[in-house]
Formats: structure tokens, sequence, C-alpha cells
């Protein structure tokens, strides 16, 4: 189930599951099962199979007051029985040297001694050396399963939370509003602001084509502010149930014909800008035909605002 | 068609590489070098192909739901390129062809303009 080869090549590395994090992140003592049934090195194998049966186990440690002596199996008692020695003790039977886990260690751990050592359970010791559980394959199997059913009732807990946030929150007009500055020329976080605004619409209950349309809005508005103003400028996202308010606004230098700029391919854009893949005029078209409302107004003293508003109908309310 | 299944038939190289390359299914595409035009004509769920290898184009890919990048003639995207696709588990791919070899390639594999 898991590549413990090393050394694990970087397309390997890039291959690792989250199953496989959780291997690296649970404990064993975590998931090891802390009812143990050891057996006194003193009892007999007639006894010893008794307790497997009874209990239903293939296996168990051999200890005395925590300290493990040793580690009986089915294995050890079908020897004696081929034997005709069932009446032997323990201690003539069982495994003496014994591979152990400690609690502390990671899953994985445990997992490259079960690979090595092909073993059927590990006794758990802690770290003063005392036997607290026993390891199978099938107790990392659950507790993985259980860490997995965790990670995804966490997630569907900040959904759920998140979706119904106005609804929980009584108010004549309640109002999220998320703001982000742009910096001029910062063409390494460009579409950072708008991907974080599209992933919170989805966090509230937006749907994906909202939230796409949003998104989409807001990243022509962002590479705006890094391309053509003085000094970058705002983005204010103001959600509501009904509706959901974009701004992007700047202190210059203005536009000094703003219905050439809504013209399709038109673009002041530099060459090296070009050459980065944007400035292809289509920007401002671009929200036009993502948002029901646009709103452009600018000036060379005052700089540019540009206003955008999504609204959401009675089945794309938020929560 | 999915991503392994592309990927092997124009043996593209992977520079980011989700472990599940196999259960990622692409049935239409794009190209154009224009962040705008991507912005604009892309479907979600398309694979893309340019020649632009400069981080913007994860932002675009993850915002329109893009899985799949394809990078042509060599282009080399840099470290934090790379780093960010793997963050928003977008597969960026490069190849030494030109984007036109590979439009076509897509299409003769039955990767469409528009969901059929």
């Amino acid at each position: 189930m898991f590549p413990i080869k090393p050394p694990i090549s970087d397309d390997e590395a890039a291959k690792i599951t989250r199953l496989e994090e959780l291997a690296y992140e649970l404990s064993v003592g975590k998931v090891m099962t802390s009812k143990v049934y050891s057996l006194h090195p003193e009892q007999t194998m007639r006894e010893a199979l008794d307790q497997f049966q009874k209990h239903k186990i293939s296996g168990a440690p051999v200890a005395i007051d925590g300290n493990l002596l040793g580690i009986l199996s089915i294995e050890d008692l079908i020897r004696s029985l081929r034997d005709g020695r069932i009446d032997l003790t323990v201690t003539d039977y069982m495994t003496s040297h014994v591979i152990t886990a400690r609690k502390e260690d990671p899953v994985i751990e445990a997992l490259k001694l079960f690979v090595k050592f092909q073993v059927g359970r590990l006794p758990v010791l802690d770290s003063d050396g005392k036997l607290v559980g026993i390891l199978t394959k099938g107790d990392i199997t659950n507790g993985l399963l259980n860490a997995l059913q965790n990670d995804f009732e966490n997630e569907e807990l900040i959904r759920y939370r998140a979706s119904h946030l106005f609804e929980d929150i009584v108010s004549d007009r309640s109002t999220l509003t998320l703001r982000y500055n742009v910096r001029k020329n910062d063409f390494s976080r460009g579409g950072a602001a708008s991907n974080n605004i599209k992933k919170a619409l989805l966090r509230l209950g937006a749907t994906p084509q909202i939230a796409r349309r949003c998104g989409i809005a807001v990243y022509e508005a962002e590479i705006n502010l890094i391309i053509h103003t003085n000094h970058g400028g705002v983005l204010r996202v103001e959600i509501e149930p009904d509706r959901i308010t974009m701004e992007a606004y700047d202190d210059g230098p203005g536009i000094p014909d703003i219905s050439l700029a809504m013209q399709p391919g038109y673009s002041t854009a530099t060459q090296e800008v070009r050459e980065k893949g944007f400035g292809a005029g289509m920007g401002l078209v671009n929200i036009k035909s993502c948002v029901d409302e646009m709103n452009l107004s600018s000036s060379s003293d005052r700089g540019t605002s540009l206003y955008m508003v999504m609204h959401l109908d009675k089945t794309k309310h938020l929560a | 068609m999915n991503l392994k299944e592309i990927q092997d038939l124009l043996q593209l190289k992977a520079l980011s590489l989700p472990s599940n390359l196999d259960t990622i299914e692409v049935r239409t595409g794009y190209t154009s070098d224009m962040l705008s035009c991507v912005m604009t004509g892309a479907l979600s769920g398309s694979v893309w192909v340019t020649l632009m290898a400069h981080n913007n184009i994860v932002a675009v890919a993850s915002l329109l739901d893009i899985p799949a990048i394809i990078i042509t003639e060599n282009a080399q995207p840099d470290e934090l390129t790379i780093a960010r696709a793997r963050e928003k588990e977008i597969v960026l791919f490069s190849t030494p062809r030109p984007t036109f070899e590979v439009v076509g390639k897509l299409w003769e594999m039955g990767i469409r303009a528009e969901e059929t």
C-alpha cells in the first residue's frame, strides 16, 4: 500500500497522497489497541490456546507487569500441538526476540517494520519500555480510515458554517467585506486576490458559475490595477445574501476616453506587458460580459473607480 | 480522454505531478497566449495549450478550473510557477512541439473546442 523503498524520486514525492501523509502524522499510540491480552510466561500452551479462542486473537505478547518478555503466535501453538507438548509453558514456545513499535512513532515506522519483518502484530512500548498496546495492520487501516473520515467531517463542518453565515447572523442588512491591496507591477501575485475571492464565494455557498464569473471579473480588474495605475489600488468585495458588489479603485492616472477603453481589442499596455500575455484589450469587455452591472468612472485627478455588481436571484441566494 | 493518455500519446513531460492523472478527464481544449482571451474562451475542465510560461497562467487556470496546461516549444516556467501549480493542483506539461502541432494531435484524439 505504501511506497517505502527509499530514496523516493521527486516524481514519487509529488504523488504522496493524503493517506500517506496521515501515515506520517498519526502516531502508533493513536491507532493501536490498548486492551492487550498478554500471557504470563509460566502459563501452559493449553491455557494460551484457551485465551486465543476466548478473545478471538491469533497472537499475544508475553509479559510480567508490563515488561515484555516475548510474543506467542498461533504458529507457535500449532507447533506445540504437532509436537504433542501442549502442556509445556509459553516460555518454551514463545519468540523471545521481539520486534516492537514505539508509541510515539509515526505509523509509517510501524508499517516499515511490518514489511521488513513480515510479522502479524507488533507489541507497542511506551518511552519507559513498558507494554502499552498491540498493533496489527488492521489497526493501522482502521486508524487511517478514521482519520480520513475526521478530515472529511472537519471540511464539511467548515463549509457548512461558512455557507450558513448569513442565516446565523441576524440583522437588517448583513454584509461581508473582503479587501485586497494590489501593488503596481506586482505580476508575480497577479490573480492571487481574485483566486482568494473565488474561494471565499464558494465557501459561502455561491454556485461554481457565480464564483467563476466573479473570479474572472475581479481578475481582470486586479490585472488592470497591476498594469495601468500609478501606485496600484484596492479591490473591495462586498458580499450580501442577494448580491455581490465588487469595486476596484486607484489614485490615477485615470482613463482619458472611457468609451475607447471599452472597445474590444483596444489597449494601452506596453510591449513589455504584452509579452507577458496581457494587454489583449479584452479586460473590460470580459468584465462587462461576466457581471450584471458595471460602471466605470475616471478622472485624471481622482483616479479610476470600477464598480461591478452580480445579482443573486432567489435560486442562487447565498445561504 | 484522461490526462495520462494525453501525456503518453503526446510524450509530454510533467512539471507538476498529481498522483491521479488517469482520473482527470478532459474533453475540451483551448489555445491562446493572451490571458484575457483565455478568460473569455476557455471552458472549465479544458486543457489549455500555450507557449506562455510565466506564473500568471496558473492563476488564470485556477480561476477557470482548468486542470492542465500544456506549455509548448520548451518554454520553461520558473520554480515559483511550478510550486503554485502544485498547490492549486493544476498539471503543467512541457513539450518541445509547437502549439499548432499539439492542438492538431489533441483534435485527432477527440478533444474538441466545445462540450459535445
